[in-house]
């Protein structure tokens, strides 16, 4: 197996609402990401995925944001470092990608500007020409056709998909061994989210770069995705690879999930819905979060937070109950 | 789905429309965008019709069009037997009662400032003598309809969830018991739980009240779940026109086929079998000459450049607008 990249554990992130109020948009997390492969962590609006991959690089503000548990990243104690260190880290060891290309690039700086001012505050001495060719080669690598002239170029005067290859590039252009995605190909077109993915891979296999994978598309995890977790407000509901978790889903809500995708060539007069809508923060349910929602639901499940317990070969789920979930599927 | 005896509710014919970009110094338009062009269509009573592409293709556009929100350059809207291309705008507002929308943006469709009865009322306010009284009966009525409670009505919009949004939002369309809802992508703001139960009621409401559809949506396997008949559109074109088995059985389009091959399935045993379209969409300023996919279609030759390919009917009701119809890509 893998070496282990980065692993979280327990992680718990608050943030401040009002004077002595905290509300809890993680409640205490665990995963690894190896090198080399690609991990899917799905979930709905709301269910905390982004501010996990948030509270890993500590990009939230200090002021009102509470983050206890461990964070390991090579050895390294993430969330204990400084802050000049973890400046280090981030872009260099682990770059993040985000939805919104378009929003994520500065308008008013053409692309070199803003390649040359992530390359060269990670590697400092480079000459102006070096910075250069190495601007050049980070757009190659992302199959950007004239990196020449897109080099010039102002963001707008790109395409999505282009900015998001632009990126990419910039999150790939200090060769880091950890990528941070988050929903890279929700703002694109299936084309070009084909292409974009097509990409990762690519990135993946010539670099060996371990990535985080943050989506609500489950054809894009089924596609791209080794290992899958699954989250449900704050919570870790199950965690297994791929093939496992969508042949063998233990978790009620995975598998309303997974049911609830509409699918090419397999019409259908009604799609299965979970009902009810997912909790708010502040006035989440005692017990199992699912539990108003589960079908399968007892009164056992609201006393009780269930624990993710291991179920299977690298499966884990968190639902005593899962043995009745399988049998009625 | 409707049969050939009988009358189309809609029948657009040869529409076209473009928007001015830039100005010169004597305040002519420089450039021109093509949105729509030579776009023909015709949807019959109780079927769902649905326009499909990626963003930039005109299918909004389209539906805009139609409910006369804009005015079309060229070409016929046969609303009901009546050609609505031209009529002023007085002559259009009482035909709007029978074309209702559905919008996208669940958030950004609903005036914050009302209550949710009074949105829902406010079709009915206009376009009937209802009393008060009437009105508040039926707006409860309709807050059932689409599963929500009558107590619901004295809320405001920001106390609901994007799903139960969508809810009001179809029921303000419902109210004036429209012949047409033109749903422009009315789900995909939605989490994949949420966008089953939309589909479902959108099903529901279709069969009770004997409604005509025109589906706007990017999502092919939406798209596939909910109509009867399918148009693809590309740079304000459409490429090809077929039956629902049809389309998805039979793609005949080297377009729409690749547009097929890039949606991801959520199913990791599936081997991934995706035509990677090369390049961008090209600027609608300046839609390539012939057919205007043959810029990034792998079987584009020579003519495909210099002569617009025309509908061709391949099969019973299925229309490609290709040289080379059924070829592989």
């Amino acid at each position: 197996m893998a070496e282990t990249l980065l692993e979280v554990k327990d992680l718990k992130t608050e943030f401040k609402r009002g004077k002595k109020d905290w509300i809890t948009a993680v409640n205490g997390v665990s995963f690894q990401v190896r090198a080399g492969e690609i991990v899917g962590l799905v979930g709905e609006s709301g269910c905390g995925k982004s501010v996990t991959s948030l509270s890993v690089m500590r990009l939230h503000s200090k002021h009102n944001t509470r983050i206890t548990g461990e964070v390991t990243f090579e050895g390294k104690h993430l969330l204990e470092l400084k802050e000049p260190e973890m400046q280090e880290i981030r872009g260099n060891e682990i770059s993040m990608i985000f939805q919104e290309p378009m929003s994520a690039l500065d308008p008013i700086m053409r692309i070199e500007d803003q390649l040359t001012e992530a390359i060269s505050l990670h590697n400092q001495g480079l000459s102006k020409s070096e910075v250069h060719a190495r601007c050049v080669r980070a757009l190659k690598l992302v199959g950007i056709p004239e990196p020449e002239m897109t080099l010039r170029n102002y963001p707008h005067e790109l395409s999505g998909g282009m900015c998001q290859r632009v990126m990419i590039a910039m999150a790939m252009s200090c060769e880091p061994k950890l990528l941070i995605a988050d929903e890279p190909t929700t703002a694109l077109d299936v084309t070009i989210q084909a292409q974009i993915l097509a990409l990762m891979e690519q990135i993946r296999n010539e670099h060996n770069t371990g990535i985080l994978l943050i989506t609500h598309d489950l054809g894009v995890v089924a596609e791209t995705c080794s290992r899958v977790i699954v989250m449900y407000a704050g919570n870790i509901v199950e965690e297994a690879p791929v093939k496992e978790l969508f042949r063998n889903p233990h978790h009620p809500y995975t598998k309303g999930l997974i049911e609830s995708v509409p699918r090419l060539g397999r019409r259908v007069r009604r799609l299965p819905s979970i009902p009810g809508s997912v909790p708010d923060l502040s006035a989440m349910p005692s017990g199992c979060r699912f539990a108003p929602r589960c079908a399968y639901a007892r009164p056992e499940c609201s006393a009780r937070l269930p624990e993710l317990v291991e179920v299977g070969p690298d499966h884990k789920c968190a639902c005593p109950f899962y043995a009745n979930v399988r049998k009625e599927a | 789905m409707g049969d050939s005896s009988t009358a189309p509710l809609l029948s657009v014919r040869n529409l076209s429309k473009r928007f001015p970009v830039g100005k010169s110094f004597f305040g002519k338009p420089k450039k021109w965008v093509h949105a729509v062009n030579n776009v023909s269509f015709d949807i019959m009573p109780g079927e769902t019709f649905a326009l499909v592409g990626e963003s930039g293709c005109g299918k909004s556009t389209t539906s805009r069009l139609i409910n006369r929100l804009i005015t079309p350059d060229e070409g016929e809207i046969i609303f009901d037997g009546r050609d609505i291309a031209r009529i002023s705008e007085k002559e259009m507002r009482p035909l709007r009662a029978e074309m209702q929308m559905v919008f996208q943006d669940p958030y950004g469709s609903l005036s914050p400032r009302m209550r949710v009865q009074d949105i829902i009322g406010e079709p009915l306010l206009v376009h009937t003598n209802m009393s008060a009284g009437e009105r508040l009966k039926r707006v409860h009525e309709l807050l059932e309809v689409v599963g929500l409670s009558a107590a619901h009505g004295e809320r405001y919009p920001h106390e609901f969830s994007g799903g139960q949004r969508q809810r009001i939002g179809i029921a303000r369309a419902l109210s004036v018991n429209p012949k047409l809802i033109m749903a422009d992508e009315p789900v995909s703001a939605l989490d994949v739980s949420i966008q089953a139960q939309v589909l479902n009621l959108l099903r529901d409401v279709q069969e009770e009240y004997n409604l005509t559809y025109l589906f706007i949506s990017h999502d092919l396997a939406v798209v596939e779940m909910i109509s009867d008949r399918i148009a693809v559109m590309y740079l304000g074109s459409i490429m090809e026109v077929a039956p629902n088995e049809e389309l998805y059985g039979n793609p005949q389009h080297p377009y729409t086929q690749a547009l097929l091959s890039a949606v991801p399935v959520p199913d990791p045993e599936v081997e991934k079998k995706h035509v990677l379209i090369e390049g961008d969409l090209p600027s609608p300023t300046n839609i390539p000459s012939g057919c205007p996919f043959h810029t990034r279609c792998p079987l584009a030759t020579e003519r495909c450049s210099r002569e617009v390919p025309q509908p061709k009917e391949v099969a019973p009701g299925h229309f490609v607008s290709c040289h080379f119809p059924g070829k592989d890509i």
